[in-house]
């Protein structure tokens, strides 16, 4: 691939560059990035299953916005109403109503042959209630939750590792000394005491999340300053006359964009397994709310008569936290300049190894491979 | 290097001191404690909330109540241990709910992180050495799909399908020919793929990895071993060769004749020492026993070591005594396994072998038998171990195939290998060492999630352990009884930081000279 690129051929010629600089010639840092994301087969996959979910979630069973979520019975006596805004969704069920039960025990309607969803395909519980409806409604609020913590605490955990690794002396002790009080409480304890303090609530459980689960990202964020301030295009803002707020902000941010979006991304995929442990616990949403974590700590003990209240909401958790991780090992393979990706097998790296070891002496092939 | 282990001690420590006043003035803020009262109409409601008011001091701010609370538990450096009492516990003082919860959490955490760095630094070398290779990618993407488990979702899987339906198999224990044929052929590709090379190697290494599983299967099937296991003399010798296998392949390889005789002389002794092992065992029924036959087989294997070894005695030395430490184990199982029928007849007849309640059975811990009560404690352990093991294995996985990466492309293992050491040495000597200095970071920062786990796995697998205090505590806003949980928590944290600290210095020359 790069070897037939003659204008980049022509301008290393005589420069000792390397295959991995090579296959980035003349490009700029954010081609770069994305091509290499792209590169990632898993992240990419991971992208689109992500956002198939997310748009699932929300327009499947539609949303509440605002209110308070209690039930009331409306006038006609034959459906409840819940408070706040209601956007419905195409999905004929919701996620607090209960229906007639259709199989015995409420079994999924699904089968594969023939195919077909039926009425409920992920079946009903006991007490008739969709559970279809109720996953989605579920990984709605452990997705808000998510991406409310993912916001949270990177906006904290940047601009503290900024301002200690900028300004370091006393403001870098204080900041430091208080991510190491909150580091060494383990996450799900003292994400449990906040939890049981604000009762429930989705929107404020992920706020207080946020606010205790920036430490790891204050730390990188320290680093890469500490290091990015030496730099000779920090003196150069500053002797012309950029003010500190600026050279945070302009010069030495966009440099360690790298770090945080990788961080980020591996911080949120922590927080939908944070959230849903302290759900289970029943420190986290509790009902009438629903986060997937919630639906299997209330169907924990069905397991063995209505084993689908249990597999659906934990495989949304798995499917949703792996694509995190995916999306997160793309990313970091993208920012990283140390990152090597695998030379394919025509690419000029294996034909120099070939053609080195053609005529090493009493060189067999493997050799390089085995272990003894 | 003591200055520099101290230094972090105290840092640690205090920061310690600072994270408990926050927890306990969030705990204490986090509900009413009275709420339940409150509410009620029973008559003497207002009188009970008057004599709690009193005896938790509820009329004053929680800040002045932590530094009550402070001075109980600094009254433990003069002996006098006040940990306040825990009202959800009927008024248990808290020092007593700790003392009857941590010794099974203790296990438990302990068991599963090292089996999770052994295991896991396993994994993540050979993927390290396979690099890019099938077995590597699948790896890859297991410790990925392991990292997404949520842990309370593993342990009930694992409740259900690792205990009750192992248990049901246990009932009719005969293994169907073709799962046999599938287990025997998965591990023999397991171990073609680690062992990696040629096709003819590969194709060896299945055959043989594979043929071996299957006749071992076969035979535990015809003996009729899953109705009454056993370790016996058999067991014990096919355990402590292959534990000296393992151990030859890692450190010396099979081709130094004196590490070989070395350790085949070790594992011999082992195995006849284990008769009179068994009345050692029998009439000194105590866990100090295993002790005490460590230091008797780990002294024999040293000497059989400076005996045989010739020129290269402290290598040799050093492999035959590791190899004779691990003949333990086997001699403890046998000791267990002993006592399988006694066990059998013991559990309550609702139970499976396999618990899946409790951290051990009441029955059996009022017998005076170290070993029974061993195999009760085993038995109860595996699984939960297993689920809180899973969540880290992924994690130090990772980092050790990654460390281990970088060191191999550093310059000294170049020159290590250019001065014509074999690829072995190479590796275990040269890579492995500094390869493990990130790993023992891991081990402080993988803390928390441990004891995070812990919490759920107990909750799944209803443990009356510290997770249980930590949940009741908190659901009924019992202050003293969180507290108690934090310390023992915030203790462990310290230790597990230690331990790190030791490690790290132990690993790497420069922290011991500056």
């Amino acid at each position: 691939m790069t070897d037939k690129n003659p204008v980049a051929d022509e301008q290393s010629a005589g420069q000792e560059l390397s295959i991995e600089q090579r296959a980035t010639v003349g490009l700029s840092q954010g081609a770069i990035v994305r091509r290499r994301f792209l590169h990632h087969r898993g992240a990419v996959i991971s992208v689109f299953v992500l956002l198939f979910l997310v748009l699932l979630a929300f327009t499947s069973v539609g949303t509440v916005i605002g209110g308070t979520g209690k039930l009331t019975p409306d006038p006609t006596g034959t459906r409840l109403i819940i408070d706040g805004f209601r956007i419905p969704g195409w999905w004929g069920y919701t996620w607090w109503e209960r229906y007639d039960i259709v199989l015995p025990g409420g079994a999924p309607t699904f089968t594969w042959w023939p195919f077909s969803f039926g009425e409920h395909p992920f079946g009903q519980d006991n007490t008739g209630k969709d559970v279809f409806a109720r996953v989605m409604r579920g990984m709605q609020q452990s997705l808000n939750v998510v991406f409310i913590v993912g916001i949270i605490s990177t906006v904290i955990g940047v601009v503290l590792g900024a301002l200690a690794g900028y300004y370091r002396g006393w403001v870098d002790q204080l900041i430091m000394r208080l991510t190491d009080v909150i580091i060494i409480v383990p996450l799900l304890i003292l994400g449990a005491v906040l939890g049981q303090t604000i009762g429930g609530d989705a929107f404020l459980l992920a706020v207080m999340i946020g606010l205790i689960a920036w430490t790891g990202m204050a730390r990188l964020v320290r680093a890469e300053f500490l290091s990015l301030r030496e730099r000779e295009f920090v003196d150069a803002a500053r002797v012309a006359g950029a003010s500190d707020f600026r050279i945070i902000f302009r010069h030495i941010l966009p440099n360690t964009v790298g770090v945080i979006v990788v961080s980020a991304t591996l911080l949120m995929s922590a927080v939908i397994l944070l959230e849903t442990s302290l759900s289970f616990l029943g420190f986290g949403i509790t009902n009438p709310d629903i986060s997937l974590g919630q639906i299997i700590s209330e169907y924990n003990e069905a397991f063995k008569t209505r084993p689908w209240l249990f597999w659906w909401p934990g495989l949304f958790i798995v499917v949703i936290a792996l694509c995190i991780n995916f999306i997160g090992d793309g990313l970091r393979d993208a920012f990283d300049p140390r990152q090597k990706r695998v030379p394919a097998q025509n690419s000029l790296g294996s034909q120099v190894v070939r053609f080195v070891k053609s005529y090493a002496p009493g060189a067999r092939p493997g050799d390089e491979t085995a272990n003894r | 290097m003591l200055t520099f282990v101290a230094r972090r001690l105290v840092a640690t420590l205090l920061v310690l001191l600072v994270a408990s006043f926050i927890v306990y003035v969030l705990t204490a803020n986090s509900g009413d404690p009275l709420r339940d009262l409150r509410g009620s109409r029973d008559p003497s409601a207002q009188d009970q909330i008057a004599y709690l008011s009193a005896l938790l001091n509820l009329d004053q701010p929680p800040v002045l109540r932590y530094f009550s609370w402070l001075g109980g538990v600094g009254g433990c450096f003069i002996g006098q241990c006040d940990l306040g009492i825990s009202v959800a516990r009927g008024e248990q003082p808290v020092i007593e709910a700790i003392g009857g919860a941590l010794g099974s959490t203790l296990q438990l955490v302990l068991a599963a992180t090292i089996l999770a760095i052994v295991i896991g630094v396993a994994i993540g070398m050979t993927t390290a050495l396979r690099q890019y290779s099938g077995y590597d990618y699948v790896v890859t993407f297991l410790t990925f799909v392991f990292y997404s488990l949520p842990i309370f979702w593993v342990a009930v899987l694992l409740k259900e399908f690792g205990a009750i339906q192992f248990n049901s198999f246990l009932g009719d224990p005969v293994i169907p020919w073709w799962s046999i044929l599938l287990i025997a052929v998965v591990m023999g590709l397991i171990a073609s793929a680690v062992i990696g090379g040629e096709l003819r190697t590969r194709a060896i290494s299945l055959v043989s990895v594979g043929g071996g599983v299957a006749v071992l299967l076969i035979l535990l099937d015809v003996t009729a071993w899953f109705e009454s296991p056993s370790i016996g003399y058999v067991g014990i010798t096919l355990m402590s060769a292959a534990a000296a296998a393992v151990v030859l392949f890692t450190s010396t390889g099979f081709h130094n004749r004196r590490a070989l005789l070395a350790v085949g002389i070790v594992v011999v002794l082992t195995v006849a020492l284990s008769w009179p092992f068994q009345f050692l065992f029998f009439y000194v029924n105590s866990p100090w026993t295993v002790l005490i036959v460590l230091a008797i087989l780990v002294s024999l294997g040293l000497l059989v070591g400076l005996l045989v070894g010739g020129d290269g005695k402290a290598v040799v030395a050093r492999t035959a005594a590791i190899v004779g430490g691990l003949g333990v184990i086997p001699l403890v199982l046998d000791q267990m396994f002993i006592r399988w029928d006694e066990y059998v007849d013991r559990i309550p007849l609702s139970s499976g072998v396999i618990a899946t309640i409790g951290a051990s059975t009441p029955s059996i811990r009022r017998v005076d038998d170290t070993w029974l009560n061993m195999l009760d404690s085993l038995t109860h352990m595996l699984l939960p171990t297993i689920a809180l093991m899973i969540i880290s294995l992924a994690a130090y996985t990772r980092y050790a195939r990654a460390s281990l990466l970088d060191v191999m492309n550093q310059d000294y293992v170049r020159t290590a290998r250019a001065k014509g050491l074999g690829e072995r040495t190479v590796v275990m000597r040269h890579a492995f060492r500094n390869a493990m200095i990130p790993i023992a970071t891991i081990i402080a920062l993988d803390f928390g999630a441990v004891i995070g786990g812990a919490v759920i796995t107990e909750r799944v697998f209803a443990w009356q352990a510290m997770g249980s205090l930590f949940n009741e505590g908190l659901h009924r806003i019992d202050v003293n009884l969180v507290m108690g949980f934090f310390l023992v928590t915030g203790i462990l944290a310290v230790v597990f930081n230690v331990i790190a600290d030791l490690l790290y210095s132990a690993l790497d020359p420069r922290i011991r000279v500056s």
